[in-house]
Parts: structure tokens; sequence; C-alpha cells
């Protein structure tokens, strides 16, 4: 014993040697685990909730796959590399959000997306949802904590730009995330708790101010019918009276896969994007959802032990950040079907069809994975 | 003080970040458990709730139409009404294959494959999932009964009662509250989503289009519970719309009755006024159309008959409708050439048949081509004398008549409350300099004077007119609706009163008037002979085709449709004015021969009893300050 441990403290190829095929790729094995399992429950609830299209199935599994692709490519890097280009990054992802303003003023919609017809096509606000933690987190990490008044305006201000970018696009569900996200690693920093109630404090009057005296009726209108969607069933309301009618009648152990009534028959518009919980609540049940959010909550608790262990302080933020956001996320889009919040465009993660935002996702667990994987090894003891 | 020095505390930081994961997990718990709680209380709390929905049935919001505002005549007989009446709806959702169940419904009903392109097209007017689009309306009781029998058949197709709009008076007010008809795509695109998701009709033309939105009402909703065959089981939630305003319109139903019959048939137009209050009594333009045929749809066939008529049924002659006035707007160019000083009552101009400008040696012409001699201004009004008006738009010129003629409303729109009315033409030398890039020449002056020429009025525009030498210049616009749910409508642009130097100028040009009807040498004086009060009138005749100089308009030349249009316009009873009306008798020739008994008649129908007097509330003149003649 005493020989074989003198022996492994000093040589790092016998190290090398036993880790396995996951750990030279830098992949966390627990968080694929996780993302596998959601993958195959998404290509099962989407099956149903796409009226049996192999065709979507297949879409939604290519683009897994190069989510999967994306995720081990980014966790090659150290993040103190990753780290050395992100100001470079925030500044051309703003470019190209001030571009996308201003083309989508000229033609008259499509303002979310950059085309070059045969080149390329994508949004430049999903980028934003990773730049804009990292951004924050590397400004920070070379400043003390908790960060000072000055830092902590600087920060906002450099999350405002690219908020009130996407807002105008506009696309409130990702402006949401966004915000989220930046916002999340001053947290994380450890932002003072009488800041954070001061700011609150300040919010209240302010809106009650703007309420009362500068805004028009039909703007309030609108804010009261954005809060309270079932006061306008003819418009949004009709989804969320809907939608709830059919995650409520799936009970306690739902109807059974492909026996779902209210989600077929195109009741929900969405059923196979933001509203595919409601697919999943009503043939799946309580136990089905509840099921779901375990594997979130494993996720995100994986998320929260990878930032406690993180060396770098860039690293910590990064993976704090990523981690709550994702909980938003989830949040955000069981609360507005549910009719519990407003109704914003929050895709469910891996579980909602669309290839871009689980693209974005993995990527982001590719970071998680970076910073886990490229930790000194004396620490790992 | 030497400031301490900062030195990064990694273990400091570390400590900082853990307590923040811990607050973090500890808000991720309470929030999943919020989560957790909300759906436990739809899925087990509510469980019964929406489960009984589910089962087999479906939860369905659906808009309830508000009931559109009725139109009553100033005497409160029915205009526009609302009708029940069968409809055929499918429902696209819920049809399978929703071309062939329309292939069925035309065999059922043994429709022609037009009426299949119809319904195709109505079929994509569906805006929302699950909505019920009408593709037949008036279902007979045969149609109801045969879809009944042939119901497994067709999924998804329901016949519905509706309200629809009805105009009992059928082509009486065609071209006054005009009709509403199915929303089209581009209308789809300007509405308000929502307030007319119930709503298959809107307003297309005269009232029912310009009071629109009085008209049609806040919309309702219900969440209804429906089988899956779509048929309602039972009403959950209810919020009621609220119905449309009621309309209660100026027009009486025997006035305008009886302008039609003075009309006999020919092509023309009608407007009465009462000079008081600017209410349209009466709005005629014939030949009109039953505007029924619009609401549910016309038909290829008798649309097409309509629009390619020669008798133009479709066009709006009292507000579209553009005339030189003639010698009907002498009585205005009066008022206009006294207050401006140019003319005074004794005024003389001799006639020889003639007028002259100086150094120019064009003729232009008195109607009577031997010549009136000395006339005066009330001589020239009787005699409709040309010469006279030449001589006294010469001296006013054109800047100062179109000054005047514009307060008096020609060249602009002067109704508070019609739709599509057209503006005319008042000409000015700027006009003509954009318009034509050609500088003013005063021989267009002189033509002015007598109502001819560049300027083009609408039939109402002429009942304005003289309403408001009837009013002596109190300017109200003549406006359709009397009341929108008892409130009168509100004038956002009113125009400015016209207010002359003397208010004697009114009494000239109304005594002008009273002798065309009754001095001895009246134009219209075998008119006015027939009637039991007094009448200020002027007639007037709008060219059809030119005549050139030297020429002479021979009837006999020239084809029915190329004949003169034959204008009258007049008040009554002339000391106490309560009615004035515009008549067009379109190649009706002459405006004193024709026009002129049309005009008598609407008044007779508006001013006598039924012994034939002058009605009491019209016979005692009002005591005003204007000098006894």
């Amino acid at each position: 014993m005493n020989g074989n441990f003198d022996r492994t403290l000093s040589s790092e190829d016998v190290m090398r040697r036993r880790a396995t095929l996951l750990q030279r790729l830098h992949v966390d094995g627990i968080l694929l685990l996780l993302l596998l399992v959601l993958a195959a429950g998404s290509l099962f609830v989407l099956y149903s909730a796409s009226g049996k299209s192999w065709d979507l199935l297949a879409k939604q599994a290519s683009s897994f796959g190069i989510g999967l692709v994306a995720m081990v490519v980014i966790a090659q890097f150290e993040p103190r590399f990753l780290a050395r280009w992100v100001p470079a990054g925030y500044v051309i992802g703003v470019l190209l959000l001030i571009v996308v303003d201003v083309m989508g003023h000229n033609a008259m919609g499509a303002t979310r997306w950059i085309n070059i017809p045969g080149v390329i096509r994508f949004q430049p606000a999903e980028f934003m949802k990773i730049l804009m933690p990292a951004t924050i987190a590397w400004y920070l990490a070379k400043r003390s904590l908790p960060p000072r008044l000055k830092h902590v305006i600087v920060s906002l201000a450099m999350i405002a730009v690219p908020f009130i970018l996407v807002v105008r696009q506009p696309d409130l569900g990702t402006s949401l995330l966004i915000l989220a996200s930046g916002t999340f690693v001053l947290f994380m920093a450890g932002l003072q708790w009488r800041w954070i109630a001061g700011a609150v404090a300040a919010v209240v009057p302010v809106a009650v101010g703007m309420w009362m005296f500068v805004m028009h009726d039909y703007q309030k209108q609108r804010i009261l019918t954005f809060l309270d969607p079932e006061s306008d069933p003819l418009g949004t309301g009709w989804n969320i009276i809907q939608s709830k009618a059919a995650i409520g009648s799936g009970g306690v152990f739902g109807k059974g896969w492909l026996l779902g009534t209210q989600s077929h028959l195109d009741f929900l518009p969405e059923s196979h994007t933001d509203f595919i919980i409601a697919v999943l609540g009503e043939e799946f049940g309580l136990v089905g959802i509840c099921l779901l959010l375990l594997v979130y909550l494993l996720l995100i608790a994986r998320g929260l032990v990878i930032t406690a262990q993180a060396q770098t302080l860039f690293g910590k933020l990064m993976a704090g950040s990523l981690t709550m956001t994702f909980f938003v996320y989830v949040l955000v889009n069981i609360g507005m079907v549910s009719g519990l919040l407003p109704v914003v465009g929050v895709p469910l993660p891996f579980i909602s069809y669309g290839g871009t935002s689980l693209v974005t996702l993995l990527s982001g667990f590719g970071v998680l994975m970076a910073v886990h994987t490229h930790r000194k090894w004396i620490a790992q003891v | 003080m030497p400031q301490p020095i900062r030195l990064k505390d990694h273990e400091k930081d570390a400590r900082l970040v853990r307590n923040r994961v811990i607050v973090g997990a500890v808000a991720v718990l309470l929030l999943t458990a919020v989560l957790v709680a909300r759906l436990y209380y739809l899925q087990v709390i509510q469980y019964e709730y929406h489960s009984t929905l589910s089962e087999n049935n479906r939860v369905h919001v659906q808009p309830v139409p508000p009931t559109r505002g009725l139109i009553f005549d100033r005497n409160g007989v029915v205009i526009a009404d609302n009708r029940p009446s069968f409809s055929l709806t499918v429902t696209r959702e819920r049809t399978g294959d929703w071309e062939q169940v329309l292939d069925v419904i035309v065999e059922v009903l043994g429709l022609s494959a037009d009426d299949r392109e119809l319904f195709e097209k109505r079929m994509k007017q569906g805006r929302r999932p699950f909505e019920p689009v009408p593709i037949l309306f008036e279902l007979s009781e045969e149609q109801i009964a045969r879809i009944a029998v042939n119901q497994f058949r067709l999924p998804g197709v329901e016949v519905v009662a509706q309200l629809v709009r009805h105009y009992p008076q059928g082509a009486h007010f065609a071209h006054s509250v005009g009709y509403v008809g199915r929303i089209n795509e581009k209308e789809l695109k300007e509405l308000d989503p929502i307030n007319y998701s119930g709503t298959h009709h809107i307003g297309k033309t005269g009232i029912e289009r310009f009071y629109e939105p009085e008209l049609h009402g806040q919309v309702g909703y219900e969440e209804v519970e429906t089988n899956a065959r779509g048929r309602v089981l039972r009403v959950l939630k209810r919020t009621d719309p609220k119905p449309g305003k009621d309309i209660v319109l100026t027009l009486d139903i025997r006035l305008q009755e009886a302008a039609e019959a003075a009309l006999g048939g020919r092509r023309g137009a009608v407007v009465a006024i009462d000079p008081r209050t600017g209410e349209v009594l009466a709005m005629v333009s014939q030949p009109s159309f039953d505007p029924n045929l619009f609401v549910t749809g016309i038909s290829f066939k008798d649309y097409a008959e309509l629009r390619d008529s020669l008798d133009r049924p479709l066009y709006n002659r009292v507000l579209r409708g553009l005339y030189p006035p003639g010698s009907t707007i002498k009585p205005v160019v009066a008022v206009a050439g006294l207050d401006a000083g140019v003319i005074t009552p004794a005024t003389r101009v001799f006639d020889p048949g003639f007028y002259q400008l100086p150094n120019y040696d064009h003729k232009y012409r008195n109607w009577n081509r031997s010549g009136d001699g000395w006339v005066n201004l009330e001589t020239a009004l009787m005699r409709s004398n040309d010469t006279y008006f030449y001589d006294l738009a010469h001296k006013m010129g054109i800047d100062r008549l179109h000054q005047y003629l514009s307060r008096f409303g020609i060249g602009q729109r002067v109704s508070l409350d019609m739709f599509e009315e057209a503006t005319g033409l008042m000409p000015s030398r700027e006009w003509k300099r954009i318009t034509r890039r050609q500088v003013w020449y005063p021989g267009e002056t002189l033509i002015l004077g007598i109502g001819q020429g560049y300027m083009q009025t609408t039939p109402l525009q002429m009942a304005q007119a003289t309403a408001l030498v009837a009013s002596r210049g109190k300017w109200i616009r003549p406006h359709l609706a009397r009341t929108i749910e008892g409130q009168p409508p509100v004038d956002p642009n009113p125009m400015p009163d016209i207010v002359v130097r003397d208010p004697s100028y009114w009494d000239q040009a109304r005594n002008g008037m009273e002798q065309v009807m009754h001095g001895a040498r009246g134009t219209a004086r075998k008119v006015g002979e027939t009637a039991a009060y007094r009448i200020a009138g002027k007639s007037g005749t709008a060219q059809v085709v030119a005549i050139r100089q030297g020429e002479r308009y021979d009837r006999s030349k020239l084809q029915e449709r190329h004949r003169d249009h034959a204008l009258f316009v007049g008040f009554a009873p002339a000391e106490n004015p309560r009615i004035a009306v515009a008549v067009m008798v379109e190649n009706g020739e002459s405006g004193s021969g024709v026009a002129a008994p049309v005009v008598k008649q609407v008044m007779d129908a508006w001013l006598l009893g039924e012994d034939g007097q002058l009605k009491p509330e019209y016979r005692s003149p009002p005591t005003s300050p204007e000098p006894s003649r």
C-alpha cells in the first residue's frame, strides 16, 4: 500500500492510464447520462406531440447529435483559454445584434436571424446566452469579491446592451434568459444582499410611478393582459386555458402515451414546442412531470457541485450562472404553461422541439464540463 | 495614510461563491416545490373538473358576436334590423377531409360548381382553429332538412341560427344607409382581430360604414364544453357582448317615398335639408338597388347586372355625382356680389342677348338670344339672365369668387357623416396653375358666374348652398344621424357661419328666387302658380356635351343620354324656410320644366297637411329682425 501510494503521487502516467475514455474526452459521465435520459424522453413525448411524425423526430435527434459534438468540442478547451476570447466574442455578438436590429428595421420582419444564403443562418441572440455570463464572469473574476459598486454598474451596463437589443427584436423569452444569465454571475460573485434589496425597493416606486403618471391606457391594458392572459381568452389566454385543461386532465398517472386528447387535434397550436409540457402532463400525469423535474434537479445539483469544486473564479462564476439559468428555463416554461407566469417564448430545455436551443443548451453543458475536467489533478484527490 | 494593499483572497472568494451556491440550491428547491404544488392543484385537486371536460369533451372558447345596432328613420320606422337566419357552417378541424365534405354539401343541396368555388373561398377566411366558418346563408326549410338527413356524411357541418342584417325598406335607403357585407381579406387585416372574432359582416357603405364602430358593439365570449362532434353541451362561463348603438336617422320615410314618386322612374337625385338644423330629410339617388342582396354575398350574375346596367344603379348620384351647378348657383353669386360691393340691388346692366369682354371678339350668350334689355338683380334672378351674371363675375374676379363660393361649401366635403362624399371642384388660379399648368383666363371667370366651366358640385352641395341662403348663412353640416344611442352627433370640424356686411343681402337673393316662382315673368312661374305657399327657387342646366361657339343646342340632334341634366333648387316657405331641396334629373333638359315640379312635390309632401293647406306649425313667420317687404 505504502509503496503504491508513493508511486501514485509521483507519477502522472499511472493516473493517465487509469483515466477512462470519458475522462480522456473531458466528458462528465453524470451529466452525460442525465442528458441522454432527457433526450430519450424528449423523443418519446415529441412522437406523440407531433402526431407521430418520424420526420420531426429525425430532425430533433440529429440536432441532439450536433449539440453533443459541440458540447464535446467545447469541453476540450481549458476555461482559461476560453476566457481569453470572451471580450472579443462579446463585442462581435453585440455587433451582430446591432446588424440584426438595423436589417430588421429595413426588411420588416425576420428580425432575429442573420442569413447569408447558402453559407450560414443563425440567431446571434442564441450565442449571447453563453457569451453573456462568460463576459461578466471574465470581468468580475479579475477583481476582488464581493464586487464593488463601480464594477456592478459596469456589469449591469454590459448586460443592458444585448438585453435591450434582443427586447427590440422582439424576443422577450431570450432577452429574459440573457438578463438572468448575466445577473446570476453577479449573484454568484456575492453581490451584497442590501444592494439586491435596494434594487428591488427602487423598482417598486418607479413602476408604480410609471403606471400612474406615464403610461397610456392601452399600454396598461397590454401589460394587464400580459400578466393575466386568461383575461383575454380569445387571444393568448386561449392557449393557457387549453394547456391547463390538458395538464389537469392527466391526473396522477396520465392517460398513457399517445392517448392524450386535449393536446392532440390541434387544440394546442404550439404543442410540440413551447407548450410540450402540456402533452407530457396529459399523457404521463403528475408522476411523469415529477420524474422530469427530478432529472432536471439532478442536472442542476451536478452543476452546483461543479460550481463549488471549480478551481478558478472564472470557472465558478460561469458554472454557477449557467446552472441557475438552466433552472430559469424550466421554471418559466412550466410556470407559463400551467398558468402561473405570463407567456414568454421560453422552450422546455431538451424536451421542446427546436435545434437551435438544443445546441445552445448543450454548448453550455460543454462549458460546465470544461470547467470540471480541466482541474489540476492535485485537487481531485 | 497609505491605502492597505488589496490582495486577492482566493479562499475567501471560494467561500463566498459556495455560500451563494447553497442559497441558489435552496431557491431552486423552493421554486420547484411551487411548481409541483401548482401541478398538484391542477392534476389532483382540480382533476375532476379538467377530466370531465376532457373525457370525450373539449373546452372551447368561442366569441359571442354583439348584436348590431338598429337603424330607424326619424319617426321610428325600422330601416335596418337583424333577422335570425339559418346558415351552414363548417369546422375544418372536425371534417376530416374538408374538400370532400364540400363536395357532399354541393351534391346534397344540388348546387353548382360556382357555389363550390365560393364555399372554398369562404372556408379560407377562417381565422382561428376550430372556428365554424359560415359558407351558406339563408337556408330554406328544405335545405335544412336535406342537411339533417345527410348529417352522418357531413362531420363538422352544422346548421346554426345567426342574426343577419336585413333592410325591410329595400331599395329606399340603399344610397344613404348603405349596407353591410362579408368582411373581406383587406378589411380583416385592418380590423381589431379580437373585437371582430365573432363577426362576419361589416359596414361597406353609407351610414353602416360611417358609424361602423358605434353600430358594431363589443364582443363577448363563452367558454363552452363541446362533444367530440363539436356540438355545444353546456356553457361554462360567459361574458356578455355589448350590443352596438342604435341610430335614429334624420330621414323621413314618407318624404323619401314622396321624393322617389316625384322623380317618377327618371334617373336623378333629390336631397332635402331642414335649413335650421342641417338634418337631411330625404336623400334619393335613382335608380337604386336592393341592399339585402349584398348582405350574404351577392351572386356573380346579380352583381354583373347591377354593375353593367347603363342606368348605373350602384352610382350614388347625391354624393358622388358631379355636375356644374348651372344657374342654380346664381343666388349665391348674387349674395357674394352684394357683399363684395361690386353691385347693389339697384345696379342695372343692359342685355342685348350676349356679353362681350372689352377687347375680345368672343360673345358670351344669354340663354334668351333676343336679350332682356335693362336688368337689375331681381330681374336677373327672376329671368335667370346670364348677361347680368357674366358682368357680375367679371367685376368680382376669380379670386373673390373662389373665396365666396368656398365659404358656401363648393369644392369641399360638406356633410358630417356621409361615406365617400365627393369634394367637387371650385376652381382657382392656383388650381389651374397646378393641374393644367396654365394661367387663368378672364373668360373662365365669366362662365363661373353662371355655374358653368370647371366648377363641379354634388347635388348635396347644391342643396347645402341653398339651405345656407335660406338660413341666412348659418352653417350646420348636413347629417343623416339624428341621434346615436340618444346622443346627437358632434361636428369635429364645424364650418364658420357666413356673415355678410348687411343681412338684407340675404333678402335680395331670396326675393329674386321668389320672383322665379311667383313673378309674372319668372322662369318657373307655372310651378309657382300651383303652390299653396311661397317658394324661393332657382332653375339650372348642367351641360353633358359642350356646345361650340356659334352652334345652337338642338335637342333633336342629341341622343337621349347626351341631353342636358335638369337642375332645380329651392326652399319654402320662403319667409320661414323649413325645407331646402335640390333636384337633379339626368338628361331632363329643362330645370324649370322638369326638375321644378319635383321640388314642389317634395315640399308639398313635407309642408302640407291632409287638407292641402300649410301645416299650422309652418304657417306663422317667426318674429325675425329682417325688414318687412
